[in-house]
Formats: C-alpha cells, structure tokens, sequence
C-alpha cells in the first residue's frame, strides 16, 4: 500500500486506551487501589495508596464506589489486592484500636485538622462540634467544622460520627444520614438516646462529687462513678460555681 | 519527593497520548504499543526519583521521554524469537464505536503494519518527524544522530511507504 504523510500524521492522534495512565500510576505505587471489606458494620469499600487509607463507604457496587472516589478525591483508582494486614487493621480499626494511616492530601489545612481531632475522639465517646472548633484553636469555626466532617472522605476510620451536636440532636451525617450514624454510635456503646434525652434538658455535664472533676457525659473517667456521687451540670460556670475542675482528658471547657 | 510524584502524574495525563501513538508507529500493533507506553513512563519515574530537583525542573519532558521509547521499542523488536506484527484489529477493543471508528482503527492499524516493514533506521526517523510531529533538531537529539542523517532517513523511509523504489535500498 501507499502510506501519504497524512496517514502518518492521523497515526500520531491515536488516544491511549482507557486504564494506562492508571496501570502506569499503580505501577509506581502511586494510584489508589481499593477492595470491598466485610465488616462489622457491613460492607466498606476502602481506597488505599502507599501514604496509607484515602477513600472509604459504604457503596452498593464497586463502580458506584470508583464514581464516588473520582469525584471526591479526583484521582485515578484501580481495582486491588489490599496489603497482607490491611484486613486485620481495618477491623481493628473499627473496634476502637487505632492503627490505620491515612492519606489526607488534597484537603485544606483546616480540614486536616478537623479530621485529625475527631479521630482523637476515643471509641464509644462523643463529642460537640463546638469541642473540635476549640480543640483546632478555631472556636467559632463551628458551623465550618460541620461542614468539614460531612466532607470526611474516610468516614467509619476517621470518626465523624462521634462529633454530635450539643443541644442531643444527633446531627447529619455523610456515612448515610442521622440514622446510620446513631447506628454505628449504638454498636460503639453510646447509650444514644439517653445521651439526647440529657442534652435535650440542657444537660452538658456529668460532675463527680467525690473527684470534684466534671466531664463530657460520655468519657470514660467519670463512668465508673455511682449515681449517687453524679452530679448533671448545664454548663461551665454552673461547673465551677458547684467546685468542680474539667476533665483533663476530655476538656469539657478551655 | 511528593514533588516528583506531582510532575510524574503530570507527566502522564500530558504525554500518555503521544507515547502510545509512538509505540504504535514504532512496532507495528496496539499491543505493544501500550507496553512501550507503560514502560517508558514507568523508566520515566523510576530515574525521576533520582534526578536532583533542578534537573527535574529543567527537563525536556517530550525529547527525553521519546528518547526512553525508541530505547524501550528496540529492546522489543531486536529481541529474538516470533514477532508481533500485525493483528488487523483482531484484538479486544475496550469501546466499540461506531462503524467508522472501525474502519478508521483498521486503515490505521494498515498504516502502522507498513511502517513496521521499513528498516529500523527509516522507520524511527520517520516516526519522529511525521508521526510525532518531532523538529528535524528534536528527532536527531533523540536518536542521537546529525541533523543530515535524520532528513535523510525520513526522505528514504517516506519514498519506501510511497511505494517508490530505492535503489540504495538495502534492508
């Protein structure tokens, strides 16, 4: 055949095939993979990449999931086989122990530090945005901690659901609504209704009359007091006008 | 270091494209053109890791890279044992299109078959000029050869794809 300069030069538009830049990345080590996990509260779909976990939900399919992940994190992804222990890790991680990394890039600062604050939050706790906008030494930022939660692309690991609203309304939730995060609360221990009932009466504060110490209702130092030593608080000049200190560990007041 | 990886993922979204028609060009079928493309910028990344960050920042991204290709594509077509040329569309495709995309994959796959029977030095000049749309400067910095060898090679390899005879044609 006869080959014109024309035909040469339609060769060179030829487009890649879908996937390449992706196998390439991943051949670097550097795309995200992901993997269906069971777990206790289901089945999570996590993404992954060598700075550690980057993307998790609860998706019905592994293409709702990919869909999901390009349009939050905007990287590509391939389907993989997860590491050795990751399987350990996340159910460890899921019951409280903390051993996961996670790989945050692509968020603000701000929202760095929101994520890594709630993840301080210990298992079967809570806490009010307004503690986490205090904690990251942006007290008034509540409405934007909000806002940065719902964003959490690692929902489940980095506990968001943990971080509720003061006056006991649960608060939303972008791991699947109000009622999924009281769920996933509930498998935790929280006592979630009693905890709403409190804070629907005004409650903050739980302060013990023989430590002299007050606390979220929820930390775990003032649970081994009896009831008879409780004291409800509304809030922290009622605290310190009874005597009472904050927690150290829960920091019910700056 | 998440420096490199930023200009690698760069790398790859802008020059994937252009590698893999130059893999293409260079053997003959879509297989391994997207074996020379995978390679090349896996080579790619793996000297990045090690270059300085000026000499990363200074680079000639495209030179360089059509540089790696033609050496990943050699190391293919030199290697001994059966070779892969021409497949006629018979593979997978990964999206079917309409009936002229067809027909254009398959006067494509033609176009690259006869580049595939040029001697190799024809070939590679004529790769880079006319279908990498490569500078007669840039094509003869990447095959590391003058300038008045490259145009002359590009002149023999064209008048072979036209069907012309040449007598000094020695394959």
């Amino acid at each position: 055949m006869s080959v014109s300069t024309a035909d040469l030069k339609r060769l060179g538009e030829v487009k890649a095939p879908a996937g390449l830049a992706e196998r390439v990345l991943a051949g670097a080590g550097l795309a995200d993979e992901y993997a269906r996990f069971d777990t206790v509260i289901g089945a999570v779909f996590v993404a992954w990449n060598r700075n550690g976990v980057s993307a998790a939900a609860r998706s019905r399919s592994a293409a709702e999931f990919e869909e999901y992940f390009r349009a939050e994190v905007r990287r590509p992804l391939l389907p993989g086989t997860p590491p050795a222990a990751m399987e350990h890790r996340i159910s460890d991680e899921l019951s409280g122990k903390r051993n996961l990394r996670f790989d945050l890039r692509g968020l603000t600062e701000f929202e760095q530090a929101v994520l890594r604050k709630a993840r301080e939050i210990p298992y079967g706790q809570v806490r009010p945005y307004s503690w986490v906008a205090r904690e990251i030494g942006h007290p008034s930022a509540v409405r934007a901690v909000g806002t940065a939660l719902a964003n959490n692309p690692i929902p489940y690991f980095i506990p968001c659901h943990r971080v509720v609203r003061a006056d006991g309304v649960i608060g939303n939730y972008g791991g699947g609504g109000p009622e999924a995060k009281k769920a996933i609360l509930s498998l935790e221990g929280v006592r979630v209704q009693q905890l709403a009932e409190l804070a629907r009466a005004g409650v903050r504060y739980q302060g013990v009359k023989t430590t002299g110490v007050y606390c979220y209702p929820t930390c775990h130092h003032g649970r081994r007091a009896l009831e008879r030593n409780v004291v409800w608080l509304h809030d922290a000049d009622e605290a310190k006008a009874a005597g009472f200190r904050p927690c150290k560990v829960c920091r019910p007041a700056a | 270091m998440d420096g490199v990886e930023h200009v690698f993922e760069r790398m790859v979204h802008d020059h994937q494209d252009r590698l893999y028609a130059l893999g293409y060009a260079l053997t003959g079928n879509r297989h391994d053109a997207e074996e020379v493309a995978q390679d090349t910028l896996l080579r790619a990344y793996r000297a990045l890791v090690r270059y300085p960050p000026e000499r990363v920042r200074e680079l000639k991204q495209r030179a360089w890279l059509h540089r790696i290709a033609v050496n990943v594509a050699r190391n293919r077509y030199r290697r001994p044992g059966p070779r892969l040329v021409e497949l006629n569309g018979s593979e997978q495709d990964a999206a079917p299109g309409p009936e002229a995309r067809a027909l254009q994959r398959v006067e494509l796959d033609a176009v690259a078959a006869a580049l595939a029977c040029l001697p190799e030095r024809y070939r590679e000049a004529v790769v880079l000029r006319c279908v990498q749309d490569l500078s007669y400067a840039e094509a003869a910095e990447v095959l590391g050869q003058p300038v008045g060898t490259v145009k002359s090679n590009v002149h023999r390899g064209l008048r072979l794809l036209r069907g012309e005879n040449d007598e000094r044609f020695d394959s």
